[in-house]
């Protein structure tokens, strides 16, 4: 079994494009360090030996937005980093996610203030929403996967 | 409560006319704000009480007079003796001196101070605020500074709440 | 919203030195998104080449409101933003609270409940310094101390989660004792993890202590000495490693420590490498202190039975009618504290935390203020980095130990 059944004796796959382009982009989604409270601690948890972050392709999380395709806003965001959040959201090339892990992220969670901004969606557009304050590592790679399936289903018509 | 403990009390009370208050176990003597620099400098050199655990302050609006009182604690190493200070300032204008000349860490406590309460410290380095974003107005800790929060959007109010609420531009 | 601040060279001008205004020292901005900087932190850097000259810490970034919006909830409520300051410490926060709120109040806490909370407090102060040493060598370039560490915090985590049902914000002590009592499993768990660590520690140190590139990096760097240590109010390993032994739970011991036998270690060096030897000793005095509260464990209650502030147990309110009253007041307005003002500081992992409580006769309560030891440790970062070079400074940074979320409150 395999793909050797595939080939054929040319040595070549067909594919519909839409499927390679989105196959390729979920194996290797390369998140951007920014993790700023307590769900950044269950993050670097996620990423070490216990529950590996790096089978979904996300070895390393790179700290610059340049180089860097999904940004898993970790933590809560007040009114004085919201403007440093949309820079970096905007440094970052297309394709790009953003996945608003915790409570704080999603919707302001304990904090309802002056100071924390209620929910990441008021500066950035957000994809995957993940629950929990913290929310587990799992629950954190289950997040992902969401997200995994949602770039699966992205059809040609909506980037090309 | 140990003599030693008294003994300073006793002077400071004599030195600047404060009141003492007893609550707890803890004694905390109520210092005029101006000479509150004098004070620091004898806690520091003279009973040998070498390290300020902090410097923070309570609104009590709406009375006006006084409207804050700036709390400190000092602590001897040595001697194993925690000292508390209440020093009353006005709610109009209110300022008192810094006492960033004697123990170095008041300076960014007094900035925090600053910047939640509006109380201004004379003689400090580096008067600006610390938590909030530079250009915010309004002093949040203070009671008359509403607290912020959002309203819960239920079913009845949803839509309304949505228009109001920011959204990104892609 | 506001804008991105773009700071003029004339809000810092008596900040800066007179060489950045000729453009002969450049400004750097470390801003509040970089890997080396534990959190939200925004340094602005006035550099001479790589030699730092100058650095000015701009904080904010993280900071929640808590202390105002602990006012507008009642005792009990108030406790679970405790839990997200210090993100590291969660149990020491909730430590310090209760026992804030039990000074205030007058509440007695049991002695079971009291040897609960050490033992809790030591593995919370050993996984915050896990997290730690994990961290800070990873700023070092040691990635594989990292992973380690963290395979040993998750162990933690499982008790935490075994106690309480949270792994990190557990909320688990409260104002007169603890929730509930720990399950018959925690025993075998809490041993099963002292048999092991201190083999792991001792891998630890075989990686980093003797290695000649550590040394490097860390001996000689960020230097102060003990009695500038205490005029600029740190605490923790950070003053330990410059020669004080000031360390709450022997100054002023509270819920029971003074049973325990430990020592606090010192040091007289005061630079990177003397704070990272004071804290992996105090993980093995952390060990010492767990296996002692463990074999003296008291048989009791976990919490008071004053039913005016604690929640009377489920199964008397059927049948008890004080219970009934009590359960409903605490639940519907919460009890009330007596005007007036209390104090009181635990040792967490990075020094002296406080919390200064005032309460006004309501269920409500009027002032908290909680004395974060990273506030006033990082305040000492431009005196520490004079002179060094920007690869030293990020090795500084991790030495202070600091958490954004203990000083933004």
């Amino acid at each position: 079994m395999g793909v050797e059944q595939k080939l054929g004796n040319m040595g070549v796959v067909t594919v519909k494009m839409e499927e390679l382009i989105n196959w390729s982009r979920t194996n290797a989604m390369w998140p951007m360090l920014f993790g700023l409270a307590c769900c950044a601690i269950e993050m670097m948890s996620a990423q070490s030996a216990n529950h590996d972050m790096s089978r979904f392709g996300m070895e390393l999380m790179r700290a610059s937005p340049r180089q860097s395709d999904l940004m898993i806003v970790a933590g809560r965001v007040t009114r004085k980093m919201a403007p440093v959040l949309r820079r970096l959201y905007d440094q970052m090339p297309d394709p790009k996610w953003v996945i608003a892990m915790g409570d704080c992220a999603s919707c302001g969670g304990v904090f309802n203030n002056y100071a924390v901004m209620q929910g990441v969606d008021e500066v950035v557009p957000v994809d995957v929403y993940v629950a929990g304050c913290p929310p587990r590592p799992e629950a954190l790679m289950h997040g992902i996967v969401t997200l995994h399936e949602k770039v699966r289903g992205e059809k040609l018509k909506d980037w090309a | 409560m140990s003599e030693a403990l008294q003994s300073y009390q006793q002077r400071l009370a004599q030195a600047f006319q404060a009141e003492t208050s007893e609550f707890a176990g803890e004694i905390s003597l109520i210092v005029p704000a101006p000479k509150i620099l004098e004070a620091a400098r004898m806690i520091h050199d003279e009973f040998g009480f070498d390290f300020l655990a902090y410097v923070t302050a309570v609104d009590y609006w709406p009375e006006e007079n006084p409207r804050f009182h700036v709390v400190y604690a000092f602590r001897s190493l040595s001697q194993k003796l925690i000292l508390h200070l209440r020093a009353p300032v006005p709610g109009i204008s209110p300022s008192l001196p810094s006492i960033e000349p004697v123990y170095r860490n008041a300076n960014w406590q007094e900035r925090e101070v600053f910047d939640m309460f509006g109380i201004k410290f004379e003689g400090h380095s580096d008067p600006r605020r610390i938590l909030m974003p530079a250009d915010w107005q309004g002093h949040p800790q203070r009671k008359d500074y509403p607290l912020g929060y959002e309203e819960p959007q239920y079913s009845f109010n949803f839509d309304e709440i949505k228009a109001r609420k920011p959204a990104p531009k892609e | 919203m506001t804008q991105i601040q773009e700071v003029s060279l004339d809000e810092i001008r008596h900040l800066v030195s007179e060489r950045a205004l000729t453009g002969d020292t450049m400004l750097l901005n470390m801003g509040p998104q970089h890997p080396s900087t534990h959190g939200v932190l925004r340094l602005l850097l006035e550099l001479d080449g790589e030699t730092v000259v100058n650095c000015i810490p701009d904080i904010g970034f993280l900071h929640t409101g808590i202390e105002k919006n602990m006012e507008s909830k009642t005792y009990q409520k108030a406790e679970v933003m405790t839990d997200r300051m210090d993100y590291m410490n969660t149990v020491g926060n909730n430590f310090t609270y209760c026992l804030a709120v039990e000074k205030l109040v007058g509440l007695d806490v049991p002695a079971r409940a009291q040897a609960i909370r050490v033992i809790l407090a030591e593995l919370t102060r050993i996984q915050s310094h896990l997290v730690w040493l994990g961290t800070a060598a990873l700023d070092v370039a040691a990635m594989s101390v990292f992973l380690y560490c963290f395979r040993e915090r998750e162990q933690i985590l499982d008790i935490m989660e075994l106690v309480s049902g949270q792994r990190m914000m557990t909320t688990y002590i409260r104002p007169g004792g603890v929730w509930r009592d720990v399950p018959v499993e925690f025993e075998a768990a809490v041993r099963d993890f002292i048999k092991i660590i201190p083999k792991r520690i001792d891998e630890y140190e075989a990686m980093l202590t003797k290695n000649p590139l550590f040394l490097d990096r860390c001996l000689g760097i960020g230097v102060i000495s003990g009695e500038e240590a205490i005029n600029w109010g740190l605490t923790g390993a950070t003053l330990r490693a410059s020669g004080p032994d000031y360390d709450l739970r022997k100054y002023a011991p509270y819920s029971g420590y003074e049973q325990y036998d430990f020592e606090v270690p010192t040091h007289t060096d005061g630079d990177v490498y003397a704070r990272y030897l004071i804290r992996i000793e105090e993980m093995r005095q952390s060990i010492r202190i767990i296996e002692q509260a463990m074999a003296k464990i008291p048989l009791g209650p976990v919490r008071s039975n004053n039913y005016k502030f604690v929640p009377p147990p489920r199964s008397e309110i059927g049948t008890s009618m004080e219970a009934l009253i009590h359960h409903f007041k605490l639940w519907t307005e919460g009890f009330s504290a007596p005007k007036g003002s209390v104090y009181a500081a635990t040792e967490s992992p990075r020094g002296e935390l406080g919390c200064f409580l005032e309460g006004d006769g309501g269920p409500k309560p009027y002032r908290v203020h909680f004395r974060a030891p990273s506030f006033d440790n990082l305040q000492v970062l431009p005196r520490l980095s004079k002179g060094h070079f920007v690869a030293d400074l990020v090795a500084i940074i991790g030495s202070i130990d600091i958490v954004l979320g203990d000083i933004d409150r």
